[in-house]
């Protein structure tokens, strides 16, 4: 059997979620190996929500939020893209891949993108393999 | 009667054996009240009084320092099984302490540094393994270092590198009296003496290291110094932000925080001034070592296995 990883992806209200909705909407197909969590900002999503998402056996956490400058409070999306980068470090000091842990704009128009880049993301964990986290319940 | 107590020296710096004199004269009140069954580091006593003693005979039992030996494992489980109440003393057996970060590394690469290429060892490097033909056998080093509740049961933490006298002295009176729970629910910020200067709002362009800039005697984080006081468990009274040094997190995680470091790293980034990606990159990229600022005092709870393995 080939490995589905499991992926989590953490979408913005105002445009990554709606983008992918805009994909659903537009039945662009894409992997269902996506998990996706709607959170308002891209800025609330807490550097502990990823390693959660690790530690309960994602093998990929995906994030999206508004392009820079269109962030519906202004400047979440900046929190969010030092956060991911730190985290990046973080996780490569901890021995997991930073690939692990991918970081896009998608704004609500953009279902293409959306199906495009998951589609992109869910290939290269592939590659990756299962993530070396202990798992310690299945999602 | 008195409480029979113990206190035993794992893997740790022996800091906290010492840390007890802090208390000053409420340290004679004390031994006026327990009765010392085992103490290595004071008195003498053997291993074999304590398998001789029946189970629960200890009333409370301050166990300091980390697992890192099979000797520090078994005497864990032993004292566990002869003491009513286990504690956890200090930063290394609550948390795994400085010597945590040590599962960054494995086992044969730590051997590696101390032993075969130390500079400071000229010659004869070798790993030091006792001496067979006299049939002694020094304790097995474990993978990876553990805390004292990733082995035993723990009923009590005692917090701090090592525990300050404030500290020790709430956790000993409530401790004698039977009460598992002490220490504050607030973050150090709330007690630390530079209080009064932090801004309404902080906002970071680039981070200095302590060496780097003179210390003007206000909020650590305004001047653009990594501070875990926002992340950390007040008790101590901020003793080194007095003292001109920016906490470093010994006294742990603020209770109902899951994740100090990753805590404290989100809200670094969140005091970043916004600026644009390449210059934002290049000051985290500049940011050496994230584990050994953020989780310098909790490494070994980050990473109880040791390092994961997911190099492609």
């Amino acid at each position: 059997m080939s490995f589905e990883p499991k992926i989590v992806a953490f979408l913005c209200n105002w445009c990554a979620y709606a983008g992918a909705d805009m994909a659903g909407t537009s039945r662009l197909k894409y992997p269902a190996n996506v998990i996706p969590i709607k959170v308002m900002c891209s800025g609330r999503i807490d550097p502990e929500f990823i390693m959660e998402a690790f530690e309960k056996g994602a093998d990929g956490v995906f994030i999206g939020g508004c392009h820079p400058g269109d962030c519906h409070y202004v400047s979440g999306n900046y929190k969010a893209r030092r956060r991911v980068e730190m985290m990046k470090k973080m996780l490569e000091e901890m021995g997991i891949n930073p690939r692990r842990l991918r970081l896009e704009w998608v704004s609500a128009t953009e279902g293409q993108k959306f199906a495009r880049v998951v589609e992109e993301f869910v290939n290269e964990i592939k590659e990756l393999g299962p993530s070396p986290v202990k798992k310690e319940e299945q999602i | 009667m008195k409480k029979k107590i113990a206190m035993y020296w794992g893997a740790g710096c022996g800091g906290c054996d010492v840390s007890l004199l802090g208390i000053h004269e409420r340290l004679l009140d004390l031994l006026e009240e327990v009765e010392i069954v085992f103490w290595p580091c004071a008195m003498d006593f053997k291993y074999e009084d304590v398998e001789k003693m029946e189970d629960g005979y200890i009333d409370i039992t301050f166990y300091n320092g980390a697992i890192r030996t099979e000797e520090n494992e078994k005497i864990a489980k032993l004292l566990r099984k002869k003491s009513k109440i286990m504690v956890a003393y200090g930063s290394c057996a609550s948390e795994g302490c400085v010597i945590g970060l040590a599962n960054l590394y494995t086992r044969d690469e730590i051997f590696n540094a101390v032993y075969l290429k130390n500079e400071t060892t000229p010659d004869n490097k070798i790993i030091p393994h006792g001496n067979e033909k006299e049939g002694i056998k020094l304790p097995e080093f474990l993978p990876s270092l553990k805390t004292l509740d990733q082995v035993v049961k723990v009923d009590a933490f005692i917090p701090g590198c090592p525990p300050p006298a404030p500290v020790l002295e709430n956790a000993l009176n409530a401790l004698l009296e039977g009460k598992m729970e002490f220490g504050k629910e607030v973050a150090l910020c709330d007690e630390c003496p530079r209080k009064d200067t932090k801004p309404d709002k902080i906002e970071i362009e680039r981070f200095y290291r302590w060496h780097e800039k003179e210390d003007d005697g206000s909020c650590f984080l305004a001047q653009g110094m990594i501070c875990m006081g926002p992340a950390t468990r007040a008790g101590c009274g901020g003793e080194c932000t007095s003292a001109g040094i920016p906490c470093t997190g010994c006294m742990g995680a603020v209770p109902k925080v899951k994740n100090q470091g990753i805590a404290m790293m989100s809200a670094i980034a969140s005091l970043m001034e916004d600026m644009d990606e390449e210059k934002e990159r290049e000051i985290i990229k500049a940011m050496d070592d994230m584990i050994g600022t953020f989780y310098k005092y909790s490494a070994a709870r980050l990473l109880p296995q040791g390092r994961f393995k997911d190099e492609s």
